[in-house]
């Protein structure tokens, strides 16, 4: 039954996607609304089934085994990733139809909802790969989809930054795909379970290891190589951008733990998980200084992101020091991660309300915003609350479980680090509500925000404070099938 | 019965936070139906509260539980110090919210003002009622982020600034609280909120660690109970509308914070290990120092509500130097002070918020003669002044009457030097105001005879100062009363010390 339901949520997007070319408008909005609907429930039904049985699920599609064949894993994991991202997809299609409105049903932007189900299709297969390969392929349709949905506008600013985005993309996953190879060269196998079992600390798996996490660092922005990212995710339009820094790097950021804690299980005890933890707090720190300093709403969510992903490396170095605290690690940066794409897709859709408003996004001028459209601010306020990791939010149970674990490990340097970046964060999403409750002589346009997009910005941003108070359901589902048991 | 047990230590904050995220989607003119949702909120949620405060003393145990991730537990319970919070807070925020009704009768933004507002007094009740780490400092911060809204409400430039001033401050105080909790966290595993303290069994090889722990958690603490160097905060909270300044400085912030202290030495280090650890010579130097400091400071502030704000700085003090001293005697002086101080200085502040209301008044210089005009808030504020200097009957004479008794019982005299001095300094800032308002010069109204009638501002300004200033004084006149918040103070402190 589960399996599927699983087959059924890779499935589903995938048609409509293809049907979605031939639709005309009325009957787009419809297989639209109705897709995101069953794709949805579907979701709901694994992540409960899943939760029930408390088992996993191994699907060999046509019935090939590994090591030749492909197969699908099912975890708790993958089931609390496939129910966010369509919790988050549901209400970015609703969002995304009342954005673009008129315009989005003809035309050129109307290529955004194949695109769109495209890339769904894409994050659900790529959170049930148990295989190395199949990971690439999943995460190369993302890229492409979501290349092209950046320049959607078609503007000389977003063609740039999707070129920009376009050959780093392709940088990493080449990168990925090297390190693949090198794999099923040593090993005859892609298949992440055996892999986990055969694979050794030789010459080739070592390279493969720099390889692939080159190529994930690359797409997880992870600094020094972030700068792309910005640029990227601010100029698209608000859906798309709400897509990629909600859901997009919270794939690769899942790559990275999944592959890092069983295929490479074993190097994470060494240096390279200091390393990358050194980089992380670099780019916590970096991201936050310049979330500070930009000047439209946009930037600032997206310089949040690069600072946010920095934390899905931050608290690795506790690995290394002491490997008991490893599954405080994986629970408290995955939660992290789960809430973060939540949060930050709820913030970029109030930064778009306020476009959609406004008609732009500069802080300098948002001055009496707040009371114009309280509703709006209250909604990046909430997200905002978990960006900073301040209860009660899902952020909060993150950096609580990441900092048990620095603390554990005396790594005093993290926990300085982890405290100064919550900090700087207060500081740009505050910087930002503090000059929209200003009060002003000026005269604001009198538009009333659409409440279709209030309305998703709000639900979004209730999640994650939902999460960090109603969190013993999606730890129990994490357990399933964890490396690492239970939570102690 | 039990199931009722078991829901009301979630039902009470929970109410405050339902009628406020009502009141956000009222519309700005629907006055009525947000003034009834307000009142109503306020009185069950006052009714309620006296309900476990009935049901404690008749030993009955209230417990919330929700179990959240690993072994950590969301944790409400309701023990006497817990209750003497709650009780405290709920009754000031029903006065405060008529006050505040009355006092924003026409400003905009009254829906973000009542439904912040709702957060902030929720956010209260709820460190009141926390029973573990993790569940006091969500509260804890919910509490900073609720108020923000309310210090800038106006949201002129002037404003902002403060309300950046105080985030700055409360959020680096709840980094540090957070560090300080994972820590014993990963010490000890959950901790829960146990009278006589519930870190006795880790002690063994981590004494430094858990006296680092005490400071980090003073510091943090001693942010929201605006202890000296951490209380630049709010003097300059001042500019938000009087109804904030009241609550924040009676009930909500400052005391959050001293409450807060009280739970850390009490409830979770507990008193033999505070002792052992001997951290507390510390604690009372700081308290002395903010003691002398905050009232020196007040003596040079000419306008009022910055006067009183120092006033504050320096009488929330006096609970953590009582508490520090590891005396019943003491003790029962220092938890019975929170009670004490907030009734006293919400009058205060209410009188002040009068003067600005009526007569525009905001410095000290200008207030010659306001006792004709303004007779009963004059009144009110008089005696709540009176109070705070230490004078009998009122209720300010039993807590230093306690705190001195207490000092001289454990055999630190030079305590009550520093008692004796804030006092003078109290009486050196607080009888020239009295002296101007009652007797000072004030050209036009000089002829007039004082008008006892009822009518010298809106009635909803005019009761709520009058109210607890009753309270204040019959705290003090009944104080040996079953029903005295002394009472209440001496059963915490018998439970706490096992006497």
């Amino acid at each position: 039954m589960t399996a599927h339901l699983v087959i059924t949520v890779i499935l589903v997007p995938i048609g409509v996607s293809i049907l979605l070319l031939f639709c005309n408008e009325v009957m787009r909005r419809l297989v639209c609304h109705m897709a995101a609907v069953t794709i949805f429930c579907c979701a709901c039904l694994i992540a409960y089934s899943t939760g029930d049985s408390r088992e996993l699920v191994e699907i060999a599609l046509s019935g090939w085994e590994a090591p030749l064949g492909i197969r699908l894993y099912l975890d708790g994991l993958s089931a609390l990733l496939l129910l966010t991202t369509a919790v988050i997809a549901v209400c970015i299609t609703v969002y995304a139809d009342a954005y673009f409105g008129k315009k989005g049903r003809r035309g050129r932007l109307a290529f955004f909802w194949p695109l769109w189900f495209l890339v769904w299709a894409a994050l659900n297969a790529l959170f049930v790969s148990g295989d190395a390969f199949n990971l690439y392929v999943t995460l190369e349709i993302i890229n492409l989809a979501a290349v092209a949905m950046v320049a959607l506008p078609r503007s000389s600013r977003s063609l740039q930054a999707a070129l920009n985005y376009l050959v780093i993309a392709f940088l990493g996953s080449l990168s990925y795909l090297f390190g693949v190879a090198i794999l099923y060269t040593a090993h005859g196998t892609l298949d992440l379970q055996l892999l986990a079992e055969v694979a050794g600390g030789d010459g080739p798996f070592i390279l493969a290891a720099v390889l692939i996490f080159l190529g994930l660092i690359i797409k997880t922005a992870l600094f020094p190589l972030h700068f792309w990212l910005p640029p990227a995710h601010a100029s698209a339009p608000t859906p798309v951008s709400a897509l990629l820094s909600g859901l997009v790097v919270t794939a690769s950021a899942y790559m990275i733990f999944r592959l890092g804690f069983t295929v490479f299980a074993s190097l994470m005890h060494t240096q390279l998980s200091l390393l990358l933890g050194v980089l992380g707090g670099l780019a916590v720190l970096w991201g936050s200084l310049h979330a500070f300093l930009q000047e439209r709403v946009k930037m600032v969510v997206a310089y949040s992101t690069v600072a946010q992903l920095g934390y899905v490396f931050l608290a690795l170095p506790v690995v290394m020091v002491n490997a008991e605290l490893a599954a405080m690690v994986w629970y408290g940066v995955l939660y992290f991660v789960i809430c973060h794409a939540s949060a930050k897709a709820a913030a970029f859709l109030a930064a778009g309300t306020l476009i959609h408003v406004l008609k732009h996004d500069r802080i300098a001028q948002l001055p009496g915003a707040a009371q114009k459209w309280p509703m709006v601010f209250m909604a990046f306020g909430m997200a905002g609350v978990n960006l900073i990791g301040l209860p009660p939010s899902g952020g909060f149970i993150g950096k609580w479980l990441m900092l048990q674990a620095m603390i554990g490990a005396g790594q005093w340097l993290l926990v300085v680090i982890l405290v100064t970046g919550s900090l700087l964060a207060a500081g740009y999403i505050f910087r930002v509500l503090g000059i929209a409750l200003q009060t002003t002589e000026a005269d604001l346009p009198v538009v009333p925000a659409p409440p279709q997009l209030t309305v998703m910005a709000m639900v979004l941003a209730l999640l994650p404070l939902l999460l960090g108070v109603f969190s013993q359901l999606p730890f129990s589902l994490l357990a399933v099938g964890s490396p690492f048991g239970a939570l102690p | 019965m039990s199931i009722l047990d078991f829901w009301l230590p979630l039902i009470v904050p929970l109410i405050s936070m339902v009628v406020g995220i009502i009141i956000f989607f009222l519309r700005e003119e629907q006055r009525l139906l947000r003034t009834f949702l307000n009142l109503s909120g306020a009185v069950v949620k006052v009714i309620l509260v006296h309900l476990m405060v009935l049901g404690v003393y008749q030993n009955r145990f209230y417990e919330f539980r929700l179990p959240m991730f690993g072994d950590v537990d969301f944790v409400l319970h309701a023990d006497p110090l817990s209750l003497l919070f709650a009780a405290l807070s709920s009754v000031l925020w029903l006065v405060t919210t008529i006050y505040a009704i009355a006092y924003l009768e026409d400003s905009p933004n009254r829906s973000r003002f009542f439904g912040f507002f709702s957060f902030c007094v929720s956010a209260t009740t709820g460190i009141a009622l926390a029973g573990n780490l993790i569940t006091f400092i969500i509260w804890y911060e919910l509490l900073t982020l609720s108020t923000y809204p309310l210090v800038i409400h106006q949201g002129s430039a002037h404003a902002l600034r403060a309300g950046r001033t105080y985030l700055a401050y409360t959020l680096f105080g709840g980094a540090l609280i957070l560090v300080a909790f994972v820590w014993l966290n990963s010490l000890a595993g959950p901790v829960a909120f146990v009278e006589r303290g519930s870190l006795a069994h880790i002690v063994d090889q981590n004494e430094l660690q858990l006296q680092l722990i005490f400071f980090l958690l003073v510091a943090g603490l001693g942010v929201k109970a605006a202890m000296v160097p951490f209380h630049g905060w709010l003097p300059s909270a001042m500019v938000a509308p009087a109804p904030v300044s009241a609550l924040l400085h009676a009930v909500a912030v400052v005391k959050a914070g001293a409450f807060g202290l009280v739970r850390v030495v009490y409830d979770l280090y507990g008193l033999e290990l505070c002792a052992y650890l001997e951290v507390m010579p510390l604690l009372a130097m700081l308290a002395a120092v903010t003691i002398i400091y905050g009232s020196v400071r007040a003596l040079f502030q000419d306008d009022l509500k910055r006067r009183l704000a120092f006033s504050t700085v320096s009488q929330v003090s006096y609970i953590a130097l009582g508490i520090s001293i590891l005396g019943p005697i003491a003790t029962t002086g220092g938890i019975v002070h929170l009670v004490h101080q907030g009734l006293m200085k919400i009058t205060l502040f209410f009188c002040a918020g009068n003067y600005a209301e009526k007569h525009h008044i905001h410095q000290v210089s200008e207030m010659d003669g306001i006792g004709r005009k303004m007779p009963w808030t004059t009144l009110s504020f008089s005696l709540a002044a009176f109070g705070m200097i230490g004078v009998p009957p009122m209720a300010g004479f039993i807590s230093k009457w306690y705190l001195g008794s207490g000092f001289i019982e454990v055999g630190q005299p030079w305590i009550v030097l520093v008692l004796v001095a804030s006092s003078v300094l109290n009486g050196a800032y607080f009888l020239p105001i009295l002296y101007r308002a009652w007797f000072g010069k004030a050209a036009e109204s000089d002829a007039l005879p004082i008008s006892w009638r009822f009518n010298e501002i809106h009635v909803g300004l005019l009761w709520p100062p009058l109210i607890t200033c009753l309270l204040a004084l019959l705290a003090g006149l009944f104080a040996g009363s079953v029903a005295s918040p002394l009472f209440w103070a001496e059963v915490i402190t018998t439970r706490e010390y096992g006497l």
